[in-house]
């Protein structure tokens, strides 16, 4: 029987196999950020262990970095003493950081791709959940915690247990103005935020195969949020393309035998996944969250759901919380939901063309009165290319803050947070309880609609304008 | 890490569901640089409710956490794991876990048991009802026992020996560090170096 993509990546990198243990799996790319790393370098020197292989691993700030005045020390001596940390950590083991300030700075999950450094059939890991990104390329990229990055500094391999297969496919082509975003926003509703638990999602069909890179990025990005261990889509020409000529990327002779190699790495014909998901893409629509977990969304054109008409009662009961949470009041048309704050960013839509998206809507308009709207590149590279096509302009014209580059108001670690009760539309992640700082209310949103948002203050979509 | 074989102690029932690691320990805590001092951040917005099960005096004090479905779904934040550890919790039961949670828990030797919903149910109802219920988990017989019942999980071998050891995963791999040493003279060139 053949196998899936996901099964030949892993394959690829065992080292070693034995009845009844873990498989060692090789790591090819180890990223590094400020907040899961501290106690990891702690205890390898506790240990006195090095790090196996520096050459396979980069660091860069980015959870807690301010995203204005970066030339003054960060404000908050705790989130200042762990960016410090991070840099003596790296200097005493040898490992590349991309410093606050430093033109190759940014969120882990953008600078990765950015730089060429992910690759197709590559392992990735990070202590960070939405190392699943890095799956957009066909590599196997999983987010670990602080235990297992001190494994993967010391050893550059990780005992793991082969996860299961699953298959969602998206047939059809996406209908004008729904993007990557409202697809995975959808797909995540569907199949719940455990439906992929011990699964590698790979995602499949002509929806899928017509995405650029950075839209792959973005449903990748959010595998975790359906409780997937990875997401991981083939590679093909729209892949290489977009490798070529990047800084890491190979060159030459060395180009063509990997584009080989990558040519291979696409599930066989007669697989059976252990799971598989079907959706028409002409039936989705903009989608957003109303509820406090990423499976709690909707079409845009629906209403607040009634708990009341939910059967199972662990759901029924999760939903009357989040209402509550989210001071939502059962049959309120998303429409007329009003929010205080549009936030633009995170390592699910912070690159380039979410960026041009948000311009796009924005030109020529303004942000509604009494809204804030703070729009944070995914990475230095990110914001300068934006500011070449001039699309601060458009957006420092709307009344929109243009920011510096970080995780900012996705986890709220830097000063970038909502207050109690406020309510942001966001292009992040995570719409948890607190997530956006304590008491916020978030909705989950593509970058299109964000900026139809905040020109209206209310739930909308570009088509509404 | 600390060996696990047998715990008996008392229960908190959390009857929520998706429990994600945001609630477990809030971002504002992940900012430290020690693996210590965690446990006043657990479900620290949560518990500024006085009618949070943690705040009744009933469950001070008791070692094993019973939660709904999806226990720490969202960020691979390890810090979860220390503050519930921290805290003094040795087990969480739910029906099901964030897998990044899980394999976590299972490196510090916090022992994630899976069991099914409606034994989670009577579980909770069961530490509801008598709040100083003394509950039996027992890894070497893969066995929940409260009160007249027994209910059996799941774990693998390797996982269940390597707790009951209190092995360090790293210590284990090193031992076949000629196996890595030999896989990476095999990686094909054209691999991207960061340095």
């Amino acid at each position: 029987m053949g196998r899936t993509l996901a099964e030949k990546v892993y394959d690829a990198h065992v080292v070693r196999r034995a009845e009844g243990e873990p498989d060692l799996l090789y790591i090819d790319l180890h990223l590094v950020h400020e907040v899961t790393s501290p106690q990891a370098f702690d205890g390898l020197r506790m240990a006195g262990r090095q790090v196996r292989r520096p050459d396979l691993t980069i660091a860069t700030e980015d959870h807690n970095v301010p995203t204005t005045d970066l030339l003054k020390p960060i404000a908050d001596p705790v989130s200042r003493t762990q960016v410090e940390t991070l840099r003596k950590n790296c200097s005493d083991f040898g490992i590349r950081l991309h410093p606050m300030g430093d033109d190759g700075q940014g969120i882990v999950h953008v600078i990765g791709p950015q730089l060429g450094l992910t690759q197709p059939g590559m392992t990735v890991v990070c202590g960070d959940s939405h190392t699943s990104t890095h799956g957009a390329f066909g590599a196997l990229a999983f987010g670990i915690g602080t235990s297992e990055v001190e494994h993967v500094l010391a050893t550059q391999t990780l005992p793991q247990i082969q996860p299961k297969t699953m298959a969602v496919t998206v047939n059809g082509g996406l209908p004008e103005g729904v993007t990557a975003k409202d697809l995975i926003l959808a797909i995540i509703a569907k199949i719940g935020t455990g439906g992929g638990q011990g699964h590698i999602i790979e995602y499949r069909g002509e929806a899928i195969r017509s995405l650029s890179m950075e839209g792959r990025m973005t449903v990748c990005n959010m595998s975790i949020e359906a409780g997937a261990r990875a997401g991981m889509i083939a590679p093909d020409e729209t892949t290489f393309d977009y490798l070529k000529g990047r800084p890491n990327a190979p060159q030459g002779a060395d180009w063509d035998k990997a584009v080989e190699y990558w040519t291979s790495l696409r599930t066989d014909d007669d697989v059976v996944f252990d799971t598989e998901v079907v959706i028409d893409a002409a039936e989705l629509t903009p989608f957003v969250t109303w509820g406090t977990n990423p499976g709690q969304g909707l079409p845009l054109g629906e209403t607040v759901p009634d708990p009341a008409a939910i059967d199972d009662p662990v759901k029924r009961q999760n939903a009357e919380r989040a209402l509550e949470y989210m001071g939502l009041t059962a049959g309120t048309p998303l429409r007329d939901i009003e929010v205080d704050t549009v936030f633009v960013g995170s390592c699910t839509n912070g690159r380039i063309e979410d960026l041009r998206a948000v311009a796009g809507v924005l030109e020529g308009r303004k942000v509604a009165d009494g809204v804030r709207m703070l729009v944070v590149p995914g990475s230095m590279k990110v914001k300068q290319q934006a500011e070449q096509e001039g699309l601060d302009q458009v957006i420092s014209a709307s009344g929109a803050e243009w920011r510096e580059a970080g995780c900012s108001m996705c986890l709220a670690m830097n000063p970038d947070k909502l207050t109690p009760g406020e309510r942001s539309a966001s292009t992040s992640n995570r719409n948890f309880e607190g997530r956006q700082g304590p008491g916020g209310r978030t909705h989950l949103v593509s970058p299109a609609v964000a900026a139809a948002t905040a020109v209206t203050g209310r739930l909308a979509a570009p088509a509404d304008l | 890490m600390e060996a696990f074989t047998t715990y008996t102690g008392r229960a908190v029932p959390l009857r929520r569901s998706n429990v994600d690691t945001d609630q477990i320990i809030p971002a504002v805590w992940l900012k430290q640089v020690s693996r210590t001092g965690f446990d006043k951040g657990l479900f620290s917005a949560w518990r500024e409710d006085p009618g949070f099960v943690l705040n009744k005096p009933q469950y001070q004090g008791a070692g094993i956490l019973v939660a709904g479905p999806d226990f720490g779904t969202g960020s691979s934040r390890e810090h979860a794991v220390w503050a519930l550890q921290q805290y003094g919790f040795r087990v969480v039961i739910a029906p099901r876990f964030g897998d990044i949670f899980r394999n976590n828990s299972t490196k510090m030797g916090l022992l994630p048991v899976i069991l099914t919903g409606d034994q989670v149910e009577a579980l909770q109802s069961a530490a509801e009802k008598d709040p100083a219920l003394e509950i039996t988990v027992d890894l070497d017989k893969r066995e929940v026992r409260w009160g007249a019942d027994t209910a059996s999980f799941e774990i693998d071998d390797y996982t269940r020996w390597r707790l009951m050891e209190g092995l360090d995963d790293i210590g284990l791999t090193l031992r076949h560090g000629d196996a890595i040493t030999a896989f990476e003279a095999d990686r094909p060139a054209w691999l991207p170096a960061t340095v």
